[in-house]
């Protein structure tokens, strides 16, 4: 049981959240804040009310998509570091067709989101097919695209039929028949927050991509490939189909965060100064998450949680950076799991080699 | 004891015996030692003893707890009770730091280099003498140079570590030990990667070693080898000790029945049979190797069903371009190929496997297996898509798991259980029992079988033979390629001999003679 304990990567993620906290915790005090102080504003600011919890689980909902696209793409042996672009691809799409394509409610969101998916898994696909017919490394084109896709977007604001008219560097408005926010009338029941559809969706797709990994023969070929391509090529398996397949599927997850952080949360997009950044925060998410779809869920929850929670630091005078710094933390910490893991069970080894004497 | 005082020690007596060494106490001893991982005991009470200028092989086989006794030895692992001595004093061994200060050097089986630097940097890598702040690589050449001389091992120190043969980075490996002035020297299966003339060799390089006084410990299970080059032989079975012989009282039907603990078949049984219709045709077979050579020079052959056609041959005359052709991961740029009559070249492995042809190829641990895969899914790696193992797109995993029970007692796969247990967990014997367990039941016409006994014990040798006549006698066409003459001579009903992308020669199976082969493998004519 013991041993079983030491093993499992949960503890480790655990462990690595907490120096996270700690290290944090150093650096604030190094700075002159109390950490009691900074992590007790942290805790207020997510579970202070339950407003502030409902924002939280909607701030995670565009990073449980973004993870759950690279932790997919992690099973099939691709490191999408492009989730980023594909999300500006998703967004761009969805709030074109909020504003152009008007049709009633609930038809006008499923449109915006479809769209919005193609979008994700064509700016996908396109990395892919320049891997599998040229040979092209992935990580290269996968950080241009996300590039292409960022002056793309600030492109197609900027058009006439798109950009708004009410001064602001941004484009219009999507309409109101493409929102996924809950009803008015409901808000009051979520504490006030504009609670909307995206985050039950982002469950949704949790488990369909657990499924679809787990459950099914193309993610018996997806884990194949991941693993071992030349083993799976060997059992036939066509490992350049299934490159494009699952960058392509990839796409489509992280393109449908974006879609859901226009629909439900924004409304509209912005013109870009630097990446925002939600699809290389996917990485942290899915590192956190231990590459498992289910996983995901906690970790972009818990994502979203520090980034909601952060933005309320500086009201105390703490920097907000200080998320990205327990973050980045945590994510060395978790990338360096086999050498804790080695000296936490040599110490217990030891102990209990020193008992048994 | 400072290391220059005991690299004089050994120069003073370079020409040290076993004999001798026999008088003097042992340079290592292990007494007692037992290691558990938990409740299960990987050594169980082993005594070992090596004396000065002895080659001492240690024997047993895949999981038997070699590995596990020299990790011991070398520090990288403790005892759970038991003592080391080295040259009389009992020590901590618990690193390999005080291992390598204590003048013991190992070579693991899997080499520990870094391709792009030169021999010399690896040699010094971690030992790097200074001169003020600068590396003194000049100085270091000069004493590896002088090394090499003193132990017969030729290498280029100028040389790129990825562009030398497999033979040199082994030597270069052994004098990564020397270097650090080890004098007791633990070899990990030397021999499973080296061409027959890079064994032999390797002996040579072995005997000139404990000529100059230093003591080795060889873990191989290839008995040829233990016969030719050690002193004496250690069994374990199970991690448990059986015994410690004299090589030259024992012989390797001996030494093979006490590893296994009983007596082993090492020659195939096999009624003469007479071959069917013809499954595999190839005809005038060109291919190109990855640099553009052309490697395959018109190969012609025929499988015929109820037969077993050995291919005999080196390392690198195509044998392995052949079978990926064969099995759809490469083209061939001319030639026909046809199985059961149909033409096979450019079609894609799943295309081919369809057509009647499975194999077990020559690396498990790229091609054979998904190591990350547990046993039950690597046992469906070509019919995952099929029923009772998918409906509809999905996993039963019912089904598959109840085929892995199946295919884990009739294999004998070990451990018993281990349906979901990652195949990268199971000893490399076990490996290629799920392997030949996947592929012997695909049931397919032709089966290729290359190198299907590499880094296997004797048992697991005799397993695989059965098997393969087994196949052969239920009518099944069998392509075996290997570089062990003895599989190819014991098994093969038609020996044919590759040489230079070509078959040079062709024999009955009882016709031919290790010295008439050998000869045609080299690429000799009558």
């Amino acid at each position: 049981m013991k041993e079983k304990i030491l093993k499992s990567s949960l503890l480790y993620t655990l462990l690595s959240i907490a120096i996270g906290f700690l290290v944090g915790a150093v650096l604030l005090q190094a700075i002159g804040v109390s950490p009691v102080k900074a992590y007790g504003k942290l805790y207020q600011g997510v579970f202070g009310k339950p407003k502030f919890m409902f924002y939280s689980i909607i701030y995670g909902a565009p990073l449980i998509f973004t993870g759950l696209s690279v932790a997919f793409s992690f099973r099939t042996g691709i490191f999408n570091i492009g989730a980023e672009g594909q999300f500006v691809m998703g967004s761009l799409a969805a709030v074109v067709v909020g504003i152009l394509f008007p049709l009633p409610a609930p038809l006008h969101v499923l449109l915006c989101l479809v769209v919005a998916a193609l979008a994700g898994a064509f700016w996908g696909f396109l990395v892919g097919l320049l891997k599998v017919k040229k040979g092209i490394n992935e990580v290269l084109s996968y950080i241009m695209f996300n590039w292409i896709a960022f002056y793309f977007s600030n492109y197609v604001v900027n058009l006439k039929t798109i950009h708004t008219d009410q001064g602001a560097e941004a484009s219009k408005n999507i309409l109101a028949t493409a929102s996924m926010k809950i009803p008015q009338a409901l808000i009051p029941f979520a504490g006030g927050a504009e609670l909307h559809a995206g985050v039950p969706l982002a469950l949704l797709f949790a488990f369909l991509i657990w499924f679809i990994l787990s459950k099914t023969t193309f993610g018996y070929q997806l884990r194949a490939v991941g693993y071992s391509r030349s083993a799976a090529e060997y059992g036939g398996i066509n490992s350049k189909r299934v490159f494009l397949l699952s960058m392509s599927l990839s796409g489509v997850l992280a393109g449908l965060g974006g879609a859901v952080q226009i629909l439900g949360m924004s409304e509209r997009v912005s013109m870009f100064a630097a990446q925002e950044g939600y699809g290389f925060q996917g990485i942290t998410v899915a590192l956190i998450g231990g590459t498992h779809p289910l996983g995901c869920i906690f970790s972009g929850l818990f994502y979203g949680a520090m980034k909601y929670g952060g933005n309320k630091l500086t009201t105390v005078d703490v920097p907000a950076e200080v998320v990205s710094i327990i973050m980045g933390t945590i994510i060395i910490f978790i990338a360096i799991t086999p050498v804790i893991k080695n000296l936490v069970q040599r110490g217990f080894q030891k102990k209990g080699e020193s008992h048994a004497e | 004891m400072g290391r220059d005082e005991e690299t004089k020690a050994w120069e003073g007596t370079p020409n040290a015996t076993a004999e001798d060494g026999k008088e003097q106490e042992p340079v290592i001893e292990m007494r007692d030692i037992v290691k558990r991982f938990g409740d299960f005991v990987a050594n169980d009470h082993v005594q070992l003893k090596l004396h000065k200028g002895e080659v001492l092989a240690i024997l047993g086989e895949n999981g038997a707890g070699k590995s596990t006794l020299m990790n011991i030895l070398y520090g990288m692992l403790r005892p759970s009770s038991g003592e080391i001595l080295v040259r009389g004093q009992k020590v901590e061994m618990d690193s390999p730091e005080k291992a390598i200060s204590l003048g013991i050097g190992m070579v693991h089986q899997h080499f520990m280099l870094i391709p792009p630097f030169t021999v010399a940097e690896n040699i010094i890598l971690g030992a790097e003498p200074m001169q003020g702040l600068t590396v003194d690589l000049n100085g270091a050449k000069k004493r590896i140079r002088e090394l090499s001389e003193q132990y017969h091992l030729m290498v280029d120190v100028d040389a790129k570590v990825e562009d030398i043969s497999v033979g040199m980075q082994q030597r270069v490996e052994i004098l990564k030990v020397l270097y650090r002035g080890a004098d007791i020297l633990i070899l990990d299966e030397p021999t499973a990667s080296l061409t027959p003339q890079e064994i032999d060799e390797l002996m040579e390089i072995i005997s000139h070693l404990t000529k100059a006084g230093k003591s080795i410990l060889i873990i191989t299970h290839k008995l040829k080898e233990i016969k030719c080059i050690a002193h004496k032989c250690m069994i374990i079975r199970q991690g448990k000790y059986i015994d410690t012989v004299d090589v030259c009282s024992c012989s390797e039907d001996d030494l093979a029945a006490m590893m296994v603990g009983r007596k082993v078949n090492r020659v195939v049984e096999k009624k003469a049979q007479e071959p069917g219709e013809v499954v595999l045709s190839v005809k005038n077979l060109h291919a190109k190797d990855y640099r553009g050579v052309e490697i395959l020079k018109g190969l012609n052959l025929e499988v015929r069903a109820g037969e077993i056609l050995g291919l005999a041959g080196i390392d690198g005359n195509g044998q392995s371009e052949l079978v990926e052709i064969l099995t759809g991961l490469a083209h061939a740029t001319e030639g026909e190929i046809q199985l059961l009559g149909k033409d096979i070249s450019c079609k894609s492995p799943r295309e081919i496997f369809d057509a009647g042809l499975s194999s077990i190829p020559e690396d498990r641990q790229k091609h054979g297996l998904v190591l990350d895969f547990s046993v039950a899914e690597n046992l469906i790696l070509q019919n995952y898509g099929e029923a009772p193992y998918s409906k509809g797109g999905i996993l039963q995993k019912k089904a598959i798991e109840e085929h892995a029970s199946r295919m884990i007692e009739k294999f004998d796969i070990r451990p018993k259980g281990c349906e979901s247990r990652a195949a990268g967990q199971l000893s490399g014997g076990n490996q290629q029992k799920v392997i030949i367990a996947r592929e012997v039941e695909n049931d397919k016409s032709l089966l290729i079988a290359f190198n299907p006994t590499r880094g296997l014990d004797v048992g697991a040798i005799e397993f695989v033979h059965k098997y393969l006549v087994e196949q052969r006698n239920k009518g099944r066409g069998i392509l075996l390629i290997s570089f062990e003459l003895e599989e190819v001579m014991g098994l093969s009903d038609r020996i044919g001999v590759i040489f230079s992308g070509n078959i040079q020669k062709s024999f009955a199976g009882n016709e031919a003679d290790e010295y008439t082969l050998g000869l045609y493998m080299a690429g000799g004519k009558e």
